[in-house]
């Protein structure tokens, strides 16, 4: 634990991405086998299983700090993160440990196994036998939600500087679902080949939003399609059985089980990218109806009903059981063209269309059209392209359209967690409404950090009431807020829903008056809702 | 009374908007001794205030950090270890000065001041009328730093003390560690042909992390705002090790292996980018907090107040025997009923002072 207390140390502390890959090569150099493999698995969102509530956690770390709860939660509050304040205000340790990384997380399997008082004792112990770094990973690893700002490419960097593999090959065999208990340092890093689980997907290929169409050179070298509002996919047909990946590498087959026939519609060995849409009469419906069937582990038959889904195809990456993400896109796009014409009548498939086009201002125009077909912009990609792992700049282009803006109040104002931990980040916006204000929407993002801190100050200045963590601040500072969409909710006061509201500016030059009213909301949502 | 308080925001409420009726319970609840009214801490029986922040026409001042000294008023009474640093920021004002624990009579009080440990000369000052005693804490902290007389308790009725670390995760690193920690961190970095840029408040903290530096790692530089202060501490007879002030003539490649000293502010600013290559670190009480280091994005974060942390705070109220307690600037609320349930007589006093701020580019350039 103390090498792993280390490395995250180093990699938490500095601000340069060549320090960090550098810590985390000598890591994946000198630790136990079984140490890097959870510091792989940790590092990309796979932690061992929660075996004990936040809740008994916080009680027994007051009552050993000696603290009442409610001043635990104070600084709980503060803090902004459960396991830093325990290892914050925990006494300093009685006795010391060299247990590497992969018994602690054994030892953190076997409590799950013993009553209430016995992980109490087994948990209490730990705190008292490590220093407070240590102790703020052990107990982030109970607590599960172990976020730490390193990215999967960080890893993959790493582990191409101290294996020697090629990154994106690297990459590959990071993906999918397995875990330090199913894999060896070997099986999964050493062996040669990637494609040993059948489940396992390709990395994701991921554009960057478009600055200028200058640059792209000629019309003739690009497709461009729509950009589809849904969730994006990667739908695996091998050895007979069907595997759905989301982009957050989320395993979503069991979620949309009308795509389960895919396994027999197309043929074995095949990997598909596309879009989860739900679709009905040959349009795809609104991002809110497939928001109902996100986070549903099973899906009730009315949903099925309402908001069917299909799989909108972008690209083929796997054919015939060949890795063919080398090619050039207009021949993978050949290949994915007969397959789906080849699919039988009724199949949940769909060839995302390539939009006809003879120079750029045609494709401002279809571009312009997005709301009305309910794409949110467009993709171009260069017709020579190969498939790529992770963001990359120059073949791949997304064009999304402008969002919907609207000037709002800044009302209520909240503390973030984590590196916006003590800041007033979490805001509740209204629009006016005669002399009353309306709140309709939260938005956490867009500012810089300066101008969060500035309103901080101001929050802690000027606040006209606490509602617990909730600051209630004198209306008069106004925001453009920037949404892709709205819908009726008969939950909010306003009666609508904002999908994804963050600020884009800060309107110092607008005075209160000026800022929008419910009826611009309303009228807002006839026209787009 | 206590409804009325907890509503109040942490030591930092906006005169026009703080509720009128804790104001009065704060008053009618201490008329004797000490008051806390919009100009500063005031003493009805010997007619002056303690670290005000309007113009006044006596004021006794604890320290020279600028939300405690301020310009403008009439006269000022201060240590003579104050005295120096406060002529040299706000210029030419009437200062008295006098040493630790010798008595001044003011009016009908007895006036005196004594060992706060937060910079070299600070103060506690004690207050007695009628054989009543109150002490005004000012900024303070518990450990001895090596360089400020250390906090000396002051046995009193009533204390009104600062908590800005008045939440239990705040606990700092013993001295020697921290010495080994900053240290460790340049000579790695010198090692490495990495410039170390370390920023910290330019009075008290600077002089005190010089004196932990070891110089025969390399060369010391400091920014102008640091030096300035050096000069006049130096003055009062502190040895400092030797220091290169960094002028717009410095070049960085004529200091291989250098620490800087560097205010807060100037840390991610254009004046740190002459140095080339380096390492950026702060030393401050936040840096316990991984948030709060994160967001200031610096390669590393030294646990290090002049303030006292929470077991700091709560040896020296306990020290001081006093049974009502006024909690200034910090987390008030939260301290205050802490100290309730302590069973202490706890409130919350009302001020502008800022303690050690860290989001705030004004706060931090103290």
């Amino acid at each position: 634990m103390k090498d792993f207390a280390a490395l995250f140390a180093h990699i938490d502390e500095s601000t340069k991405t060549t320090v960090k890959i550098a810590a985390l090569a000598d890591y994946f150099g000198t630790a136990p086998l079984d140490d890097r493999l959870w510091t792989i698995a940790l590092f990309t969102g796979r932690r061992p299983k929660r075996t004990i509530t936040a809740t008994r956690l916080r009680e027994w770390a007051a009552e050993v700090a000696n603290l009442p709860d409610w001043l635990f939660a104070e600084s709980y509050s503060i803090v902004g993160d459960l396991a830093e304040t325990i290892a914050l205000v925990l006494p300093p340790p009685t006795q010391t440990t060299e247990i590497p990384l992969s018994h602690w997380i054994n030892y953190i399997k076997y409590l799950s196994t013993l009553d209430d008082a016995a992980r109490k004792t087994g948990i209490l112990q730990a705190w008292d036998s490590l220093p407070t770094t240590q102790r703020f990973l052990f107990t982030k690893l109970l607590t599960g939600g172990f976020r730490i700002g390193v990215s999967a490419k960080l890893i993959t960097r790493a582990l191409a500087q101290s294996t020697g593999q090629p990154e994106p090959r690297l990459a590959h065999k990071l993906m999918g679902n397995w875990t330090p208990d199913t894999a060896t340092w070997d099986s999964l890093i050493v062996a040669d080949d990637p494609t040993a689980d059948l489940s396992r997907p390709y990395p994701f290929y991921l554009a960057y939003q478009l600055d200028s169409l200058d640059d792209l050179g000629q019309p003739d070298d690009w497709n461009a399609e729509r950009k589809w509002d849904g969730i994006r996919g990667q739908l695996i047909i091998r050895g007979g059985e069907q595997h759905l990946w989301s982009r957050g590498e989320d395993l979503m087959t069991d979620r949309f089980p009308e795509l389960a026939r895919l396994r027999d519609d197309l043929p074995d060995g095949t990997v598909i990218d596309g879009e989860i849409l739900a679709y009905k009469d040959e349009k795809p419906l609104s991002f809110n109806a497939l928001q109902k069937r996100i986070g549903r582990k099973t899906v009730p038959g009315k949903l099925l009903v309402d908001a069917p889904a299909i799989l909108m195809a972008y690209d083929i990456l796997e054919h015939d059981g060949q890795d063919i993400r080398a090619l050039p896109f207009t021949d993978r796009r050949k290949l994915l063209k007969t397959l789906t014409d080849q699919s039988p009548e009724g199949a949940p498939l769909r060839l995302s269309a390539s939009l006809a086009f003879a120079n750029w201002d045609d494709l401002r125009n279809a571009r312009a059209q997005s709301r009305a077909v309910g794409a949110e912009g467009l993709m171009l990609k260069r017709r020579k392209s190969p498939y790529l792992a992770g963001r990359k700049r120059g073949d791949w282009w997304k064009w999304k359209i402008d969002p919907l803006t609207i000037d709002a109040v800044l009302i209520y104002a909240q503390a973030g967690h984590g590196r916006r931990a003590n800041l007033f980040t979490d805001y509740t916006f209204a629009v006016r409404d005669g002399e009353n204000f309306v709140p309709f929407t939260k938005a956490y993002s867009g500012l810089t950090d300066a101008e969060f801190r500035e309103i901080t100050a101001w929050v802690r200045k000027n606040t006209l009431q606490r509602f617990g963590p909730v600051r209630q601040v004198p209306p008069v500072h106004v925001f453009e807020i920037a949404f892709e969409g709205l819908q009726p909710s008969p939950r909010h006061k306003s009666g609508v829903a904002l999908r994804f509201p963050r600020m884009l500016r800060w309107r110092r030059d607008k005075p209160v008056h000026e800022a929008n009213t419910l009826a611009d909301l309303q009228e807002m949502l006839a026209t787009f809702g | 009374m206590i409804s009325a308080l907890r509503r109040g925001s942490p030591g930092r409420t906006h005169r026009a908007l703080r509720d009128p009726a804790a104001d009065h319970a704060i008053i009618t609840a201490m008329t004797d001794i000490l008051t806390f009214t919009d100009r500063g801490i005031y003493c009805p029986a010997g007619d002056f205030y303690i670290d005000p922040w309007r113009p006044v026409d006596r004021a006794l001042i604890t320290h020279a950090h600028s939300d405690h000294a301020r310009p403008g008023m009439g006269s000022y009474l201060a240590t003579d270890g104050t005295a120096p640093v406060m002529k040299h920021r706000l210029g030419n004002i009437r200062v008295d000065t006098v040493t630790y624990g010798s008595e001044t009579q003011i009016g009908d009080a007895r006036v005196s001041f004594h060992p706060a440990g937060h910079v070299p000369g600070s103060a506690q000052i004690r207050v007695e009328v009628k054989g009543q005693v109150w002490v005004v804490s000012g900024d303070y902290k518990t450990v001895a730093d090596g360089l400020s007389t250390p906090f000396a308790p002051v046995k009193c009725h009533a204390f009104i003390t600062e908590c800005t670390f008045g939440l239990p995760v705040f606990s700092w690193t013993p001295q020697a560690i921290l010495t080994g920690q900053i240290n460790d961190w340049w000579a790695a970095n010198a090692a490495a042909g990495r410039t170390s840029i370390l920023g910290t408040y330019a009075l008290g903290k600077a002089q005190r992390l010089l004196r932990l530096l070891n110089p025969d790692i390399g060369p010391i530089l400091t920014h102008a705002a640091i030096e300035n202060t050096n000069e006049v501490i130096r003055n009062q007879g502190v040895t400092l090790p030797q220091t290169i002030r960094v002028t717009a003539e410095t070049n960085a490649k004529n200091h291989p292996g250098a620490l800087v000293l560097a205010t807060p502010s100037a840390v991610d600013s254009t004046w740190a980018r002459r140095f080339g290559p380096a390492s950026t670190a702060f030393a401050s009480g936040w840096m316990a907090l991984r948030g709060v280091r994160r967001r200031r994005a610096a390669d590393r974060g030294f646990i290090v107040s002049d303030h006292a942390d929470w077991d700091g705070l709560n040896m020296a109220i306990k020290a001081t025997g006093a049974t009502k307690i006024f909690a200034t600037h910090g987390y008030t609320a939260t301290f205050r009923r802490w100290l309730c349930e302590q069973g202490y007589d706890a409130h919350v006093g009302s001020t502008d002072y800022q303690g050690e701020g860290f989001d705030n580019p004004k706060e931090i350039e103290e």
